[in-house]
């Protein structure tokens, strides 16, 4: 622990400290971590750029979040399913899905295309803290089936603490016992309300209120994130119910790509956070200690890049839906009232086609 | 065949539908122990177990959402909601995430969650007690949104909409749980009316009454007291979203008249959705324009008022009446 309560296992210079409430799983693969964070920075460098160049309509940005994120994802399982809000790239990432799948959305060619149940990652949730009750329930189906090398991890930020639905969620998972674990990004900022406008207290200490353990973690730790959720997900599983984990960490840039964060905080706040750096604390460390030097770090560049480059390719080509898939999979065995709306949406697009082809034979 | 109440067939229901899936699940605040405030899942949980017949916190969204989550998980939770007017904690996660899913998936995911809803008053309650709150959920696309009206029906609906792969708003009309009607509990699931189908209650050539939930009684009562003046055909809509249009066209092409009657208020009601569609649809069958008898633009009102609020036999007659006048 440190002076401030965080739970920590390597320090922001990139020192290794030990905490024997939480030991670091030998078999942690590092340098993979190090990997994961490096080319997920490198998918949010590249979305953000495809933003302001018009191929997005928006992003949010998880820079600053990354080692929260691929330490909590590492840790899962795969039987352990993952409910996101809409800022998780990174634990998407460590589900395998495709990066381009998360583009789709933030373009608008679809509301999230992946199978939630192939990649145990279900579709991003945008309505804040509503994912914390689907988490919840789903666990309970867990326990109904007595899968007991299964757990549910949620992510969510500060704000949605505010939200009765993670309450309600909390008191539920609680009762009953389920095996789930809350994962709070504390980045600080719910756009421009600091976490003091949502809460008197650490927000980790909410947990002893509705009865189960909350632990603060150092989130731009990636070695922490990992080890606190491994022990969080093993609980659950052995039947000892929900934790709350509380990731400190720090949203270094802007809410979504419409937001302005210099009309509300200061540029020496972001500062003191940007020495706390989640991937230069592990590079540090990985080269201090010699498990990696220049030419396995080049490799990890040369491999963003080629992301990078694939990720720009695949944005651009990413297909418009036809039109008339705007009328499918309303219902599951359609309606009649949709029926005729596609086809009286179709044949009216159909009257321009005619109007084109009898100007063209008009020559006009 | 036997005789049971709308309350009792709804019950007989829902264990049917327990006995053949063991997927189905029931949860709801006071559904186990209790029975449920009406009684309709009276004796579930001691014949099902607290894994299936689950009593919840009390928290409608907590209700839905975790309904959601078990339902992602493979599970076809029936939740009951109390009364009406609670089910507004819960609307964000009906409109907002059970009704999109499918749409948002591309049909990867689907919901197979029904929300049990009393609704409607006529019951001298207190107030948010007797709310017909249905319209804010027909106008969701991805609900299904139905009401069933008489023991029978309500025996093969609640069935029907637990075995259907899309989310059901089921509405019960709570002053008529007590109703008696002869319900076939033999019968075959696949024999009965489609949940997506109206239903014609009552043939009639002079007029079209349209219906659901608590009023198709009220309606075939008011055709029976003027069967000797004029035939108005009663056609109970069961299916509030998507509508039956095929039915009710046909119905109004021959009748060239068409009145609407439901307790929710007439402004913006479903009523205005049927009126305009049945205009569009039937135009130059119409002898005069399509007409809504319903509760006034008004909160629900004390109890004590309630009898000048709900549509009743005379109302819905006035309805027919000015129909003939044009």
């Amino acid at each position: 622990m440190t002076e401030t309560g965080l739970i920590q296992l390597l320090t922001p210079e990139g020192e290794r400290v030990d905490n024997p409430a939480y030991p670091l799983d030998e078999a942690a693969d590092i340098k993979g971590m190090y990997r994961d964070m490096v080319l997920v920075r490198r998918i949010d460098t590249e979305a953000i750029a495809l933003q302001r160049h018009g191929e997005l309509g928006l992003w949010a940005s998880l820079l600053g979040q990354e080692a929260a994120q691929i330490g909590s994802g590492r840790a899962l399982t795969p039987k352990d399913m993952a409910f996101p809000s809409y800022r998780e790239h990174g634990v998407a990432w460590c589900r395998g899905l495709d990066p381009l799948r998360l583009l789709e959305l933030f373009r608008g060619v679809s509301n999230g295309s992946w199978d939630p149940e192939e990649h145990k990652f279900h579709l991003y949730t945008i309505v804040i803290g509503d994912q914390t009750l689907h988490a919840t329930g789903y666990a309970m189906g867990i326990q109904r089936d007595a899968a007991e090398d299964e757990a549910v991890i949620v992510y969510f930020g500060d704000g949605a603490t505010s939200q009765g639905d993670v309450s309600e969620a909390f008191a539920w998972a609680s009762v009953f016992n389920a095996p789930v674990v809350f994962f709070c990004q504390n980045n600080q900022w719910a756009i421009s309300a600091p976490q003091d406008r949502q809460s008197r207290v650490p927000l980790y200490q909410r947990a002893s209120g509705f009865g189960f353990p909350g632990v603060r973690v150092d989130g731009n730790d990636v070695l922490a994130c990992h080890a606190v959720t491994r022990r969080a997900l093993q609980a659950a599983r052995e039947g000892q119910g929900p934790t709350l984990i509380e990731a400190y960490t720090y949203r270094m840039g802007a809410h979504t790509t419409t937001d302005d964060p210099t009309r509300y905080r200061l540029a020496s706040d972001v500062e003191v956070w940007r020495l706390r750096d989640p991937i230069e604390r592990v590079r540090s460390y990985l080269a201090r200690s010699g498990q990696a030097d220049s030419t396995f770090f080049a490799a990890i560049d040369a491999e963003a890049n080629e992301l990078g480059e694939r990720i720009r390719e695949g944005c651009r080509t990413l297909p418009d839906p036809a039109p008339l898939e705007l009328f499918d999979h309303v219902y599951a065995g359609g309606s009649a009232i949709l029926d005729d709306e596609r086809e009286r949406y179709a044949a009216y697009l159909e009257s321009f086609e005619q109007t084109d082809t009898a100007l063209e034979e008009a020559g006009l | 065949m036997s005789k049971l109440t709308l309350s009792k067939a709804l019950n007989e229901g829902l264990r049917r539908a327990l006995e053949a899936d063991p997927k189905v699940m029931i949860m709801g605040e006071d559904v186990g122990k209790l029975g449920g405030v009406f009684r309709v899942t009276d004796g579930l949980q001691k014949d099902f177990g607290e894994h299936r017949v689950v009593d919840t916190p009390l928290a409608e969204s907590g209700i839905i959402g975790t309904a959601i989550g078990l339902a992602l998980r493979g599970y076809r939770p029936v939740c009951e909601i109390q009364f009406d007017g609670f089910v507004f904690p819960a609307t964000d996660q009906i409109i907002s995430q059970l009704a999109k899913m499918r749409y948002r998936s591309r049909g990867k995911i689907s919901l197979p969650v029904v929300i049990r809803i009393p609704c409607g008053g006529g019951i001298g309650a207190v107030e948010h007690h007797s709310e017909s709150p249905e319209a804010y959920f027909t106008h969701a696309a991805g609900l299904r949104v139905v009401a069933c009206a008489d023991a029978a029906d309500a025996y093969s609906m609640i069935q029907l909409a637990i075995a259907s792969d899309d989310p059901v708003i089921f509405f019960e009309p709570k002053r008529r749980y007590w109703d008696k009607g002869e319900v076939d509990t033999t019968a075959p699931l696949d024999s009965a009316q489609p949940l997506d189908r109206a239903r014609v209650v009552l043939a009639g050539t002079g007029v079209t009454l349209l219906s659901y939930g608590p009023l198709v009684r009220t309606c075939v009562e008011a055709a029976m007291a003027v069967a000797r003046e004029r035939s108005v055909e009663v056609i109970d809509l069961r299916s509030l979203s998507p509508l039956d249009m095929a039915t009710i066209g046909e119905s109004v092409r021959r009748t060239g008249r068409c009145v609407v009657a439901h307790e929710a208020p007439v402004y913006s009601g479903l009523g205005a959705e049927i009126a305009a569609r049945v205009t569009e649809a039937c135009f130059y069958h119409l002898e005069a324009p399509v007409l809504r008898v319903g509760g006034f633009a008004t909160p629900y009102p004390p109890s004590r008022l309630e009898e000048h609020y709900l549509p009743d036999l005379d109302r819905i007659l006035d309805g027919v009446d000015r129909a003939f006048s044009y």
